[in-house]
């Protein structure tokens, strides 16, 4: 690791006037630090910020430092978010990880995480060797000629699809922006993951009130069944009513798109549909339309309508016909 | 006003065991090695250097029950830490130690430490899933069926413990 000086900021105006790179549950920075892939001279340790408390009042509220495994363990959080969150990382990294740096965690893209190899998304202009080189683990959806790594978020999946904001705060005031916006597909520039400005900090993450978010869940397919990142993942969100879909929020990512990934087409096309596996498939069948598959992840066209038809079924179960 | 990108050591006081551990560290150095190289405290172990390249071919250990997982930096440290040599009270085990013992839930021993620690928060916290609660730390001998038999004994003690103390009140 790099030389850097260290401080801790005491309150946000603090972290605001700092150029410090910020450290809460350090479960990212610290260790693409080990790995040179971030060199900031500075850190700040921000866990001394009151960005705490979750409400479930009206919506739903997560300060930004907030611990991913209390806000999971946290009663009447929607059934997407708290599953979305449990199935990420292992307790310890839970027990560590703040919701506001999880939304900020950098791709785990192999490349990306390795110092000696070209990378679009570190070096700008240097290349990409996953297009043409070992790219099981990246992604279809919202990949460009410079890029196609994934974002590893499980919990940003969830937020996607439950319209989710976050509410960042600068030395200007505050602003809150939906977390689908915050993000941008990598496109001819990768470096910019978001749309965090400098001297802007995330301070929360808000949910809207959906009455019919109870009926939600996170669908993660990988490898292991634990403590590994996702091949496909889907959040979804069903207003079932009469036997029927009246309305539905689909979002999908892990292993499969650049960013937390909205399908409205897949929304759109539940719309009114019975509660058959049939009807699942039809819908979830317009997932995959516009990706762009690499040598090394073809099967995860499939995998994606089917991780999405399983979500469904698993909201629907016992009310098949 | 300090110089960027000098490595400036910082004064912290870590609360190791219940002893209060006054500590010089430059800002990268971490818990684990803060443990292990400045204050001689060895159960804790290193799995990996990075918190999530752990491969199912490491051995592995980790952490305190109360404290971090393996990137913190120990300047960032605020909790009260506990490890393996904080568990047992003199010669007498502390309950997950002795269910270990008891269900041969080890046989190389090098991730028994950090086993111990997430068990005994497990216990604790009686959670639900302890698959999923203890999928961070990996077991090379795959121990694991012997380490959920001990967490299940450790539970089900402590459950007649709390019992038998509801009936003595």
């Amino acid at each position: 690791m790099r030389p850097f000086e260290l401080t801790r900021a005491a309150t946000v105006q603090d972290a605001l006037e700092s150029t410090g790179a910020f450290l809460a549950g350090g479960t990212t920075l610290v260790d693409l630090m080990k790995l040179d892939v971030l060199t900031p001279p500075c850190v700040l340790d921000i866990n001394d910020l009151p960005l705490r408390g979750i409400s479930t009042s009206d919506g739903m509220r997560f300060g930004a430092l907030e611990r991913m495994a209390d806000v999971a363990a946290h009663p009447g959080v929607y059934p997407a978010i708290s599953k979305a969150l449990v199935l990420s990382a292992s307790q310890q990294l839970r027990n560590m990880a703040s919701i506001g740096g999880n939304l900020m965690q950098r791709t785990r893209c192999s490349y990306f995480r390795d110092v000696t190899m070209p990378c679009n998304r570190r070096v700008p202009g240097s290349g990409c060797p996953a297009i043409g080189g070992t790219n099981r683990m990246h992604a279809i959806l919202g990949t460009s000629d410079a890029c196609v790594a994934t974002h590893a978020s499980d919990v940003a999946v969830a937020l996607v699809a439950l319209d989710a904001e976050v509410v960042l705060t600068s030395a200007d005031g505050t602003r809150t922006l939906p977390l689908r916006d915050f993000y941008r597909v990598p496109g001819s520039t990768p470096e910019v993951e978001n749309d965090l400005r400098a001297g802007e900090l995330i301070t929360e993450v808000y949910v809207p009130r959906l009455d019919w978010a109870a009926t939600s869940t996170y669908v993660k397919v990988r490898d292991r069944q634990s403590y590994e990142f996702a091949l496909c993942s889907a959040a979804v969100a069903l207003d079932v009513r009469d036997g029927r879909i009246l309305d539905a929020r689909v979002a999908v990512g892990g292993g499969v798109a650049t960013v937390p990934w909205r399908l409205t087409a897949v929304e759109a096309a539940l719309q009114g549909a019975q509660l058959t596996e049939e009807a699942f498939a039809d819908a979830a069948s317009v997932a995959a339309e516009g990706a762009h598959p690499l040598s090394g992840n073809e099967f995860k066209t499939t995998l994606l309508t089917r991780t999405i038809v399983r979500a469904l079924l698993e909201l629907t179960e016992g009310s098949h016909r | 006003m300090a110089i960027r990108g000098k490595e400036i050591p910082v004064d912290i006081s870590l609360d190791i065991n219940g002893r209060s551990e006054p500590l010089s560290v430059d800002p990268g150095v971490t818990l684990l090695d803060a443990l292990r190289e400045r204050l001689g405290v060895t159960g804790r172990r290193r799995k990996a250097a990075t918190a999530a390249s752990a491969a199912p071919a490491r051995c592995t250990s980790t952490v305190s029950q109360c404290s971090p997982a393996l990137p913190s930096l120990a300047a960032t440290v605020r909790r009260p830490v506990t490890t393996v040599e904080g568990l047992s009270t003199g010669d007498e085990l502390h309950p997950v130690q002795r269910a270990f013992v008891d269900q041969d839930a080890l046989q190389c021993g090098f991730c028994t430490s950090g086993q111990i620690m997430s068990a005994v928060a497990a216990v604790r916290e009686d959670v639900s899933d302890v698959r999923e609660f203890m999928s961070g730390n990996l077991c090379r001998c795959s121990a694991y069926p012997n380490i959920i038999a001990a967490i299940k004994q450790a539970s089900e003690q402590a459950a007649a413990d709390t019992r038998r103390a509801d009936a003595t009140v």
